[in-house]
This record gives structure tokens, sequence and C-alpha cells, in this order.
């Protein structure tokens, strides 16, 4: 599939198509970290992931819009308010969906995932029904637009590079949140021996809820995130569902550096790919070949082999 | 016992060298211990020390990392779950396993050596000689009053028996239990060391206990395990009088 | 007082339900509705074969696939080939720049049969291959997966990864599988036109027939130890282990009988409606199909035929009046159902109606003969046989 290119152009295909890749992986690690905390700390499947995601998105659509007519001064740094913005919004519901469905379901791992394919399905109904059918997307501000050029033949888009950012920082974030901070220690306190957990005092429904709000949140930064590469309609986030759950699971569901390994495998797989082969070859071969790893190696890339 | 006489072929059951590590930590450490036919044999040692494992490994829920275990000749390492089954290896759980839904008559039935494969289970009719010898174990097990009862019904005391009854049909030439007392009654302890020195009639046992009174009942032999090891090994009075074992349990 | 096993079972308690899905089916609804309405029955009877293998792989055994659909989608591909292949007579495809293939291949510039295809010319291999094709992908699947102890979640991702995998495989492949609009245009089948009401009619006869058949398979696996093994294997997997059973065999049949079930239902599907897409494979259509399961409860296979009834005529009910409500109403179902009755239909039957049944059935039995005690302590071998799949082997949810 290399015949006609001359190795400095495959060169720059691969940096060019890498740097596609880096998008995706940007939206793939910030979907993931949130799944991988929700599946991978407290075995929860929330299928409705790829919702909240939309919901951040939507959160971050509305927000521009505002800034566009009442605050057009400070519309440059809107971005920043809208992805905090699109985080309580996503958490606060979250918390609501723990509350009212998920904490009746811990021990019915199968169920969850029905229940919350339920509540995704209402959710795109909902978007369908108050943002339309179509797909929306937002205006970027104008330090979001142009590209660094590299080489001659190498441009990076400048709103690639940010998301990049974003998604490495909240990465870190979660990282710090989770391995180094009182809360995490609760978490995985939790996760390991739920009655031991609670015997030393910790809130173990607390933790659940928070962790999923956490997760959530997440999802909604995601969301924010993908607004600035793509536009938003009330499907786009089935789109990811099921390639998110296998980066999270082919990661090893229990870690987060996994997570953004398979993240980047994954999707520099794919867009590398994309370019010689039809978009849906190269998603069918990419999926078939971490399927086909997954039944090899199920425990995922990073798990430990723990005493069982 | 002399060194000369530890050949396979002498023993049931042989394991040699044991190891299994998690992760760099070893819960089982180059073990070796030698079962005859016929006896009991009983693990005991502090929490940790990997009698449990060990268990693991001989029925191959766990894998070793190297070592073998000779069962009847046959190297039981290489062998899934099942197979081991069939080789003449049964074993119980530390929390009693049985099937809550169904009745302790199908409890014992699932449990008999016969269409254990797919088809075989389509086939499979519960003719006269099923029927027979199940009641014949439940008998044994002091549940023949009870075998329509579903098994969700039973106390704590008759799971554990019944699961011991569910390998008894299986008819194992090893039969491995662990902690088969644990929360019974000073009553239903009774019974079971009963039951446990009918078994060994015709059964080679292995047993993980922690309740000195009771090895002492049944225990032909005790070896004692530590981080991994064999501590000690003999009759209990010898043990009991082996100071690195003292050591163990009393020394700090 | 003698009778033959087979009528004491007709009028015993299972046997009645029974007769009466029978009644419902042949009887009245036939009666009842229009040819173009009995059709959409037969239709929604098809996805009642994936709820039955879905009721013995998720309810029984404790494996939830969300990649039905692929099993489905197989058998109905499989159909659809042979039929599309009768359709492609040399003369019927004249104006075609190479008349004999599909037409889709045609305007894909594929100039012969692919090998794949040829195959399908064959009535007697294309049954075979219904049942065939999508019982050796559960086969691989099934084998890799529950050798290596995949279960639970994994397993459900991963099916529904595959079933992903297929749709956009099928959309992909244009030339070879007519792409997004499926394979259409299937007109006869063996020369007997299939679109007419009278071909309509017999179809939906032969999908019940098929429906009773795939019923009593379940049935008998149930009441056989296989059945038992499958319940046990699903609350105390390494205890069935231990007793000597390869789990993962036993896991491999039940999820290969599931696939099979698909294939004939999707078989069938394809005749009746006279095309198949991708969109009845992929992740939503394979997921609706575990909703059909839920409903009518998730141990109960004839609960699963009213499932698969209730949810597609609600469904059909919807689209044509309010269509932006029916996600509403079949996400609430997904909610309500797991969350509320997970037992569905059938659970529900049995806590509310079955005692009604009970008091009623009681005193008639009072009025007949006089109430033949049970013999005690030798019910067990009679036991065996009077294993009704609609209340035994219920249990309230597992804690």
């Amino acid at each position: 599939m290399f015949d006609g290119y001359t190795s400095s152009e495959l060169m720059s295909i691969f940096a060019m198509q890498g740097f596609a890749g880096l998008s995706l992986f940007s939206v793939f690690v910030l979907m993931a970290l949130g799944l991988a905390i929700i599946f991978g700390q407290m075995g929860v499947i929330n299928m409705a992931h790829g919702e909240f995601m939309i919901l951040g998105a939507y959160t971050t659509y509305l927000t521009s819009g505002l800034f566009e007519s009442y605050l057009p001064g400070l519309f440059g740094g809107y971005f920043f308010i809208a992805m905090i913005l699109a985080f309580l919004v996503c958490a606060a519901l979250g918390a609501f969906v723990e509350w009212a469905m998920v904490r009746h379901l811990y021990r019915r791992p199968l169920d969850t995932l029905l229940a919350t394919w339920g509540l995704s399905l209402i959710l795109q109904q909902a978007y369908r029904s108050i943002f339309g059918a179509r797909e929306v997307g937002v205006t970027l501000p104008d330090w979001m637009l142009g590209s660094i050029q590299v080489t001659d033949m190498v441009d990076l888009p400048i709103n690639g590079l940010f998301v990049m950012i974003i998604a490495l920082s909240i990465a870190l974030g979660v990282y710090f949140l989770m391995y180094r901070s009182g809360w995490g220690k609760k978490v995985r306190a939790v996760v390991q021996n739920r009655p031991m957990a609670e015997a030393v005092g910790i809130n173990s429904a607390g933790v659940d809820r928070a962790t999923f709000a956490l997760g959530c949140g997440i999802a909604g930064i995601a969301g924010a995130a993908f607004t600035m590469i793509g536009s938003t309609g009330p499907s786009s986030g089935q789109a990811y569902i099921v390639d998110t759950f296998l980066v999270v699971v082919f990661g090893g569901a229990q870690s987060l550096i996994g997570t953004i390994i398979s993240a980047f495998g994954i999707s520099q797989a794919q867009s590398t790919m994309e370019f010689f082969l039809s978009g849906s070859m190269a998603k069918v071969l990419t999926l078939l070949v971490v399927v086909g790893i997954l039944m090899l190696r199920p425990e995922g890339l990073m798990a430990l082999k723990i005493r069982r | 016992m002399s060194a000369a006489k530890r050949k396979n072929g002498d023993f049931l059951l042989a394991v040699e060298g044991l190891t299994v590590s998690f992760d760099g930590f070893k819960a089982v450490d180059d073990l070796s211990f030698y079962l005859d036919p016929q006896e009991i044999r009983v693990i005991i040692g502090p929490n940790g020390a990997g009698k449990t494992t060990v268990l693991d490994l001989i029925c191959g829920k766990t894998k070793a990392t190297s070592g073998s275990i000779k069962f009847a000749g046959k190297e039981l390492t290489k062998l899934k779950e099942h197979q081991i089954v069939h080789a003449g290896v049964g074993r119980k759980f530390q929390t009693p396993s049985v099937f809550e839904d169904l009745t302790v008559f199908e409890n014992l039935e699932v449990s008999y050596p016969q269409g254990h494969s797919v088809m075989g289970a389509l086939a499979f009719k519960r003719d006269l000689a099923v029927v027979e010898e199940v009641e014949a174990v439940a008998k044994k097990i002091f549940l023949d009053d009870l075998l329509d009862q579903p098994a969700a019904l039973l106390s704590h005391g008759q799971k554990q028996w019944l699961e011991i009854g569910m390998l008894l049909i299986q008819k194992p030439e090893l039969i491995m239990l662990d902690e088969p007392v644990a929360g019974m009654s000073v009553a239903e302890r009774q019974k079971t060391a009963e039951l446990l020195k009918m078994i060994t009639k015709d059964h080679t046992v292995l047993v993980i206990e922690h309740d000195m009174q009771f090895v002492g009942d049944i225990a032909d032999r005790v070896t004692v395990m530590h981080q991994g090891k064999v501590l000690s090994e003999g009759s209990i009075e010898h043990v009991k009088a082996d100071p690195k074992v003292i050591e163990v349990y009393l020394g700090h | 007082m003698k009778q033959s096993p087979i009528l004491k079972w007709f009028v015993s308690r299972e046997g009645l339900y029974y007769l009466a899905l029978a009644l419902l089916l042949v009887v009245i609804l036939p009666v009842a509705l229009d040819s173009f309405r009995l059709n959409m029955v037969g239709k929604y009877l098809t996805y009642a074969f994936v709820a039955i293998g879905l009721v013995m792989c998720w309810g029984k055994a404790g494996i939830l696939s969300l990649g039905q659909g692929v099993f489905f989608g197989l058998g109905g591909y499989c159909m659809a080939m042979y039929l599309k292949l009768e359709a492609s007579t040399p003369e019927a495809t004249s104006i075609q720049s190479t008349p004999g293939i599909p037409d889709f291949m045609d305007w894909n510039q594929i100039t012969a049969l692919p090998w794949f295809w040829e195959p399908f010319n064959s009535f007697a291999f294309t049954l075979l291959a219904v049942i065939g094709v999508p019982v050796l992908l559960a086969f691989i699947i099934g084998f890799a997966m529950f050798t290596r102890r995949v279960g639970g979640v994994y397993f459900a991702i991963i099916t529904q990864a595959i079933a992903a995998i297929l749709t956009i495989l099928i959309i992909g492949q244009q030339g070879f599988t007519g792409g997004i609009n499926g394979i259409t245009d299937l007109r006869t089948l063996m020369g007997w036109e299939i679109r007419t009401d009278e071909a309509k009619n017999a179809l939906y006869f032969v999908t019940v027939a098929m429906l009773f058949v795939c019923l009593f398979t379940a049935r008998l696996i149930q009441q056989r130890k296989l059945g038992r093994i499958l319940v046990a294997m699903n609350a105390q997997e390494n205890r069935v282990r231990f007793s000597g059973y390869d789990v993962a065999a036993f896991k491999i049949f039940v999820f290969c009988l599931a696939a099979a079930f698909a294939g004939i239902g999707g078989a069938l599907f394809t005749l009746s409606v006279g095309f198949m897409s991708p969109s009845f494979i992929g992740i939503v259509a394979s997921i609706e199909m575990v909703i059909f399961c839920a409903l009518g409860g998730r141990l109960s296979i004839l609960g699963a035929v009213y499932g698969a009834l209730l949810v597609n005529a609600a469904k059909s009910g919807f689209s044509e009046s309010f269509p932006e409500l029916w996600p509403f109403a079949m996400g609430a179902l997904f909610i309500g159902v797991v969350l509320a009755f997970p037992n569905g239909l059938a659970g529900l039957y049995q806590t509310y109606v079955m005692p009604l049944e009970d008091r009623l059935f009681k005193r008639k039995k009072a009025e007949a003969t006089p109430a033949v005690a049970p013999v005690a302590g030798k019910p067990n071998a009679e036991k065996a046989k009077d294993y009704d799949p609609m209340i035994d082997h219920y249990s309230p949810e597992k804690s």
C-alpha cells in the first residue's frame, strides 16, 4: 500500500495522519478517562457516557452563543468558562443518575449496562427535541484558528494542539486525584474492599456518587473539547461509545496509563490506516485487531497479575 | 520418612518443588510434600501461609509457576480443572458453594459422575442407579430426610455437608477440604469429624483446618506451612513440640 | 386410568400455556387480522427466535450477548443471497453490463459473481448456511472467549464491537453486500412468489411452526441435566467446574444455540419482509433484541415470545403515530424493566396471576376428583418430568 509514495512524502503523510490521529486520541483519552474511572474503579458500565459527552458539547455550544450575543468582548475566553460549565452540568446529571438508577444496580453490572442504554436513548431523543436533528458547531475564537507550519508539508492546526493539551492536563489531573490525593485513596479503598472501607469510616455511598459524577463531568469536558474539532449532533456520542469501551478494556480496566497508551495506539492505527484504505476498512481492521488481541489477552495490556 | 522412600508411585500425591508467584510475591515457595493412600493429612499454618493456594494449585484453579504435582502417576499441573476432577481429585471450598436454587437431590445429582459432556448432560437420565447412589450419599451426610429441600434453606453446617456429599458422589480418590468445620456448632463439628473418619475408609483426605482440637481428632499427619514453605511435618504431637512451630505461633 | 404422557402434558399447567400461545398464533391472530397485519406479526415473531436464544444464553446461563443481531443478520443475509441470485437471472438482468449477477454488483462495476456467493445458488446449502454460518461464528467467538474465561461485561462489550465491525464491513463492501441498502428486491423462493398475500400467510404459519420447534428444543434442554448445569453455572461457576464439567464447553454450546435460533429467525425475517439490510445487525438493533427478552422475562422462553411481540407491536404503533416519542418509551422500558421488574412479564405473571390460577385450579380439582396426596419420599423421580419453565428456576434476583 506504500507504492507510489516517496519516502519524504511517506514521512509527511505519517506526520499529518499522526497528528489527525492525535485529535482522535484526545477525544478517546477524555472519554475513556471518564469511563475508566467509572468502569475500572466501580465495575459499572455506563452506556450513556457518549450522551454525557454530547451534553458537554451542547453546553459549550450554548455558552458560545451567549458570549457571542452578550459578551462579545470576552469571546476569546469563552471556552474556559464553557469547559467548567460542561463539567458542572454533566457532573450534576451524573450524580442524579447515580442516585436514581445506578446505585440500585451495583451488584448487577449487566443490568446497569441495559439501564444506562435506556438512559442514552432518552437523552439522545431529548437532544433531538431541544436542539434539532441537525449537527451544530461553535464559532472558534480567533486565536484558535490557523495552524503552525512545521515543515513545508506539515501543518499542525492550533485547535487540535489545544485539545491535545487539554486532554493531557485532564489526564494528569485525574492521575493526581486518584493516586496522590486522600480522596483517591478513599475511592481505591472502596473498590478493593467495600465492607472494610465502610468499617474504617468511609462513606462508600458518597464515594460512589462522587466517582460517578466525576466520570460524567470529565465526559462533559470531553464534549467541550469535542466542539473545537468537530460538530455536534444528537447521536454523535453513540458513534464513539464502542471505540471508547474498547480503549478502556484494551488498556486494562484498572490502569490509567494503560488507558492512555491504548487510546494512543488505537487512534494512531486508525488514522494512519485511513489514509491508505477506505475509512470503513481502516475502522474494521482496527477493531478486528483490538478484538483479536483482547481474545488473546483478555485482561488488557496493563493489568496486574493478582492473587485470586 | 527416609529420602530413599520418596519416589513417586509409592504416594497417591507427590508435590515437588511447587512454586507460584504473583507479581514477584511467592505465595507458595518450593513446596514439597507427599500423601500416602488412605491418609488424612491436615495442613495448618498462620494466615497467609499459602494453605488455600496449595489446594488451588492441586485442583488447577491456580496455575503453578514451577514444580510438579503428581497424582496417581499423572502430572496435574498440565491438566484443566475438570480433567483433574476426572482424574480423581475433589475439592471443597472454604465458603460453602452449593447450588442454592436446586434441591439437595439435584445438587447431588449434578455431581454424579456421568453426563459430564454437553451431549452427555443432554442425554443423562435419572435412572435407578442414580437415585440409589444419591440416597446412599445423602444418608452419609445426614441429609437423607431433606432430599427435596432447596439447598438455599439448609443451615450453614448442612450446606458444608452437602458440599462434602457432592464430592463423595464423584468418587474421588483424593478429597481436599478447606476449613470444613469453620462456623459450625459443637454438635455439627463432632458429626463432621465422624463423617470425615468414615470417608477416610476409602479416600485420601487433605484438610486445611485451624481448630487444633479437631485437627488432633482426625489427622494422621500434620504439615505446618509458613510463608509458602513447609515448616514442620509429622504427627500432631511431633509438630506441637517442634520449636520452629512454637516460634511461629507463639514467638511473637 | 391410563393416559399417554403427551396427553397428560397438554392438560398440565405448562401444557396449557403452550396451548394458549398456539391458539393465539394459529387461530386468533390469523382470524382477527388482515394479511398485512398478520405478516407484521410474522415479522415480530422472527425476533422471538432471538429472544428465546437470549433466554437460554443470558437468562439461564448468565452470558449477555449484545451481538445477537450479528447472528440474526447472518441468517438473514444467507437467505437473502439465495433469493437475490434466484431473482438475478440473465433474462431479468439483461439491461446490466454484466447480466446474471445481482444488480448492486453491476452498479459497483463488479463483473463476476464473487466466490462466496457461488454456493448460495443451492437451496440446500442455503438452509445449511442459515444455521451453520451463525453457529460457526458463535463457536469461534465463544471458543476464544470462554476458554480464556472472558465473561460478564467484557463479553457483552466485545460482542457489541463485533456487531459494529460486521455492520461497518457490510456497509463498506457495497459491491459484495449491497452496502447500506442491503439486499433488496427479493421475489421468489424456488419459483414461488413470496410477495403475494397467500405466500405471506403461508410464511406466517411456517414461522409459527419453526417457533414451536425452537421452543420445544429450548424446553427439552431446560428439562435435562444440561439445563440445570447452565443455571448452576450462572450461580456457582467454580462449583460446576470442580464437579468435573468443562464450563467453557457448556457456554460455547448455549451461545451457539442462541446463534442458531437467531439465524433461523433472520432467515424467516428476510422471507417475510423481502429484503435484508445492515440496519438489522448493528449495535442498536442488537441491544433492542435484549429488551424483547428482558420484557418477556429473562428466565421464560414463553415470556420471550410475548416480549418480542409486544415491544415490536408497540414500536410500530408509536412510529405510526408519535415517532418522536418512541425512543423515550424504549428508554423508559430499558430502565423500568431492569429497575422495577427484572423478571419481566413472566415474573409479574407468576407473582400476580398464578396465585389466582392456583385458587381456581384447586377449586376445580377438588370438585372433580379427590386430590391425590403426593407420595412422600419419592417425588424426586417425578420431579424432572413436571418441570415447568414458566415457574421452575424462577428465583428472585441473586444478591
